[in-house]
Parts: structure tokens; C-alpha cells; sequence
């Protein structure tokens, strides 16, 4: 007989350092449930526009299913670029500063591994996105968290980011409009942020994903401030403006040494995103604005009931101006977050996501997101309603 | 056009039911406002109407439609006013068009069989003088109506929470 194994001595040690995400554990809480209102979802609730899903069916139709270059479709990144100098006037050259990548999720990771050597310090500015954190991890960087305030509207101010900064600082993750508070930064405070990353050396990299869905005035791109061309490794994808979460598609924009060193591990790894995503990423680019300007309409109607809503409960809800999340405290409840959501989850079959998962800064708030019909943001308020009543008794 | 009142606007036309309440809770107006601006909307004639769109063939009603192309002969100085003015005027025509293309006109007729269709194309509107020849299309199945679909399946599913 040979000797039994034990699968868990091969796990790699630095992986056991991780923990798996919070939100993971209210998805298995939820998934047991019946009847449940949710607030919880970090996707559009609409469709992806039938255009869209028409010009993928006719490619595959027409037998448009081999692999694509390593960098994407050509047509794309050259679509990406126009769209960049047209909107933001910051120029790539499709050929050399662009990579098409499966989700930002992916870009996100080789932008990391593409510039992170063992022991670099990665500033992650929180509350942020569940992945920022462990992708430092994994790329064997040591993530160091820096904590915005409700009090600032969740804008990161030059003096915090200072005061985080190290020798061994080698970049910094942002992401506005902000997932999971709604926040946005406007072009002064952004160029501020841009002075201390020149100062310091330092390489951006900025999560933009969300940067269609602004609603007063209009979105800063980072890489567009003046000299922050070259230190932005720009993140972007399709999943929220266009409500295709699950095509998979993102891109990096950033100088064509940062993109040749991201695309040695995304030709190894992931070799090209799936041409039936790009596919449809090319119609987005090109039909695709009135769209989503009608879904960030109808975001932002939401975005005044659940807003609106949640401070007539009681619970202090600054105003996002981005993303589809509304981010209450629920401090005044003395709950913690997580026993706050959960007991919502349970007493009411409202799901949402506890604030303390997108890290330290999150702590006594509440994800609540709008990327729901209006029909069930107004029940998710009132049995949220019941909920916060019934706690004062 | 102001960001609110579009807003409004697209409100009302995706649910024309949509209480001043509501409107003030998408848009941040308040109550009053929104109830000046509508009566503002309503006055100017930018809101023509408050309808209903009905599926008659599920409430049990056998409704014929049909769609009647026209070519017309116009008339001095009138020009296609007049002609749609004679044709707007039965209430069996639902709706009147100016088109580019092989035909001047199109109407929207709506009868309670197709002999009553039929017989309202060939004596009211093939009749008038202007009219040069009729093409009468019934409409067999009805699949979207003014933007709404009649018989739409239910959508898929999503994750509860992600990220």
C-alpha cells in the first residue's frame, strides 16, 4: 500500500495568509435562501444591449472563433484609443499601449506581477475592491492599506497617501468613481494625489472601470493629468458600462514597457481574451454610447431613491456620485457590519455586503447596491426600514 | 432640454402612473416641483397623453389590425396636410404617417373582423380623391408594441452577491 497524502501540505505557503473574500461567505448564506431582496450584487441588472449580443451571435454565426493576437483584436485597441484621445485626450498607440485583457480582474493582476518585485510596498487605497489586496499578495508584494473617511467623501487626500509612503513604495491602486463607497475625485484633488506620485516615484494604477457612471459633472482620467501618462497603468473594461460582467472584458493603457512586461505573463497565462467578447467590445465602442448614457440615466434615478431612502431610515448615506453603490453607515445601530447584514439577511431577506470586506475603512458602513429594479430597492427599504426599527426596541 | 425634466420625461414614459412622490424620490426634486413641471409638460403639449398599452387578444377581444400603405395625389398649396387630416379623422385609423420610399402614406387601421377592415379600406379611404391605390397588410401577431414587449420570457437569473 502506498503512503496516503494529504493535499493540504501542498498548498503553497503564502497563499495560506489569505483570506477568502467576505463577501464569498454571505453568497453562501444567501444562496440557502428563498425570497431574498438583493442589494448585493456588484453587476448591472440590465442586459447587455441587444446589439451587442447580436454582433457576437452573428460573428460566431460566421465561424469567428480562433484565437486573436496576444495584445486583442486589433480593431479594439484602436477603438480603446480613439475613444481615450476623443474623451480624454490622452493618446495611445493601439499597437504598443494597449492590452485586452479577460475582465480588469486579469489586467489587474498582471499589471501587479508586471511591476511588483518580492517585498515592494503597494499602497491599496481602501475601502476597495475585494481583489487590490490578495493580487499584491500573489504577486508577492506586501499591500499596505490606506484608509479614506466618510468625513472627506471617501477622497484620499495627498497627506494620507504621504504618510503611507515607504523606500519601498512602488505604487499605488486607486479606484474612482469607487467601488464599493460610490465615491468620485475631482480634477484638483487628483492632481494633488498625481504631485505626491512624481515626488515619490511612483507607478498608478488606476481602476476606471466605473468611469461612465458619473453623475454630476464628468469623470477625471488619471493617466489625462499633465506628466501622468507614463506612471498610470490605466484600467479599464465593459462589464459596468455596458452590462457585459460576464463576456470578460477588460485592457490595460500605460507605456509600451509596462504593457511588453504585462503581456509576457497574459501570452503564457491567458494567451488572448475570447474573441466573442471582443467581438462585442468593438460593437460597444462603436454603437454602444446611447446605451449606456440611457442605463446611467436610470441609474441615477435609483441612485436618489436608495439614497434618499436609506438617510429617512436613519442611516447616514453620503452622496455617491459614481459606481452603482450607495455606502451607509450603520454605525448608529451599534451593530457591526457584519452582524448588521447578516441580521438583515435573516430577519428580513434583504442581502447586502458588510462594509468591513472592502477593508479597515469599511468598518461600521454598508454596501447597498442600486444596480436593482426600483420595484426592489423600494421593498429592500422597507423591510430595511423594519429591520432598524426593530433593533430600537 | 434640463437634466430633470428629461428625466421626468423618460419616467413617465416607461410608466405613465408614476406618482409625483416617486418622481421627487428618483430625481431629488421635490413633491411640488415635479408637480409644476409636469402641469408645465402637460400645458406646452410635450405630454400629449396618458395611455395604456392593452394585449386586447389575451383579454379575449379579437381585434383585426391592419396596415394600409397609400399613394396620393396631392393638392395645390395643401399638400399632404389635407389628405392627412380626411384620414386621421376616422377613428378606425389609428395612426397616420408620412413615409419616404414606394408610398406616400401609412395607417394603422383597427376593425372588429377583417371583412370590416376590408370594406372600411375599399368604400372610406380607397373612395377619396386623392387616393391613387391602397396595399392592405393584416397583421397576423403583434410582438412589440410602442416599445413594450407583449410576450416577453422571464429573464435569467443572477448571482445574489458578487463582488
Amino acid at each position: 500500500m502506498r503512503e496516503r497524502c494529504d493535499p493540504s501540505a501542498f498548498v503553497a505557503e503564502h497563499l495560506k495568509t489569505v483570506p477568502p473574500s467576505g463577501i464569498r461567505r454571505f453568497f453562501d448564506l444567501v444562496s440557502e435562501m428563498d425570497d431574498v431582496i438583493s442589494l448585493g450584487v456588484g453587476e448591472p441588472d440590465f442586459i447587455t444591449p441587444w446589439h451587442i449580443r447580436e454582433a457576437c451571435i452573428h460573428s460566431i454565426e460566421h465561424g469567428v472563433t480562433a484565437y486573436t493576437s496576444n495584445y486583442g483584436l486589433l480593431e479594439l485597441r484602436e477603438e480603446i484609443s480613439k475613444l481615450y484621445s476623443q474623451k480624454y485626450r490622452v493618446d495611445y498607440n493601439p499597437e504598443s499601449e494597449s492590452l485586452v485583457t479577460t475582465g480588469v480582474s486579469e489586467a489587474l493582476d498582471i499589471a501587479i506581477r508586471a511591476i511588483v518585485n518580492p517585498g515592494d510596498e503597494v499602497i491599496v487605497v481602501q475601502p476597495s475592491y475585494v481583489s487590490y489586496v490578495p493580487s499584491v499578495i500573489f504577486a508577492g508584494g506586501v499591500p499596505v492599506p490606506v484608509s479614506t473617511k466618510m468625513s472627506n467623501n471617501f477622497k484620499i487626500t495627498s497627506e494620507e497617501l504621504e504618510d503611507a509612503i515607504t523606500d519601498k513604495t512602488k505604487a499605488v491602486i486607486i479606484n474612482y468613481p469607487n467601488n464599493p463607497t460610490g465615491a468620485v475625485m475631482d480634477k484638483d484633488s487628483l492632481e494633488s494625489i498625481a504631485d505626491v506620485i512624481v515626488e515619490h516615484d511612483l507607478m498608478m494604477i488606476s481602476d476606471e472601470v466605473y468611469d461612465c457612471l458619473t453623475y454630476n459633472g464628468t469623470h477625471t482620467c488619471f493617466a489625462s493629468l499633465e506628466g501622468m501618462r507614463d506612471r498610470t497603468i490605466l484600467l479599464n473594461g465593459f462589464s459596468k458600462s455596458h452590462a457585459m460582467t460576464g463576456f470578460r472584458m477588460g485592457y490595460a493603457l500605460a507605456a509600451p514597457e509596462i504593457i511588453d512586461s504585462m503581456m509576457l505573463i497574459h501570452q503564457y497565462s491567458m494567451l488572448c481574451a475570447p474573441i466573442t467578447a471582443q467581438i462585442g467590445a468593438i460593437e460597444a465602442l462603436k454603437n454602444g454610447e446611447g446605451e449606456v448614457q440611457k442605463m446611467v440615466r436610470e441609474y441615477d434615478r435609483r441612485r436618489h431613491l436608495i439614497v434618499g431612502g436609506l438617510n429617512k431610515l436613519g442611516l447616514e448615506c453620503f452622496e455617491p456620485k459614481g459606481a452603482f453603490y450607495a455606502f451607509p453607515s450603520i454605525s448608529s445601530t451599534g451593530l457591526t457590519s457584519g452582524d448588521f447584514a447578516e441580521g438583515l439577511l435573516n430577519e428580513q431577506k434583504v442581502a447586502t455586503v458588510p462594509g468591513d470586506v472592502f477593508g479597515e475603512a469599511g468598518v461600521g458602513f454598508l454596501r447597498c447596491s442600486y444596480a436593482a429594479s426600483r420595484e426592489d430597492i423600494h421593498t429592500a427599504l422597507d423591510r430595511m426600514d423594519e429591520f432598524v426599527d426593530g433593533l430600537k426596541v | 432640454m434640463d437634466k430633470q425634466t428629461r428625466h421626468i420625461l423618460e419616467i413617465l414614459e416607461e410608466d405613465a402612473r408614476t406618482a409625483p412622490e416617486e418622481i421627487a424620490n428618483l430625481t431629488g426634486m421635490t413633491v411640488d416641483d415635479v408637480t409644476k413641471n409636469v402641469e408645465q409638460l402637460e400645458k406646452n403639449g410635450i405630454i400629449r397623453k396618458y395611455k395604456t398599452i392593452i394585449d386586447w387578444e389575451l383579454a379575449g377581444e379579437e381585434y383585426v389590425h391592419a396596415i394600409i400603405e397609400l399613394k396620393v395625389t396631392l393638392e395645390r398649396k395643401l399638400g399632404y396636410k389635407a389628405i392627412a387630416e380626411r384620414l386621421y379623422k376616422f377613428p378606425e385609423v389609428r395612426s397616420v404617417r408620412l413615409l419616404s420610399g414606394g408610398h406616400d402614406i401609412s395607417l394603422t387601421v383597427r376593425g372588429n373582423s377583417m371583412k370590416e377592415v376590408a370594406f372600411f379600406v375599399a368604400e372610406k379611404i380607397a373612395t377619396l380623391d386623392q387616393v391613387q391605390g391602397t396595399t392592405t397588410h393584416f397583421v397576423l401577431k403583434t410582438y412589440k408594441e410602442d416599445g413594450v414587449i407583449l410576450h416577453e420570457p422571464e429573464h435569467i437569473k443572477r448571482l445574489q452577491i458578487s463582488p
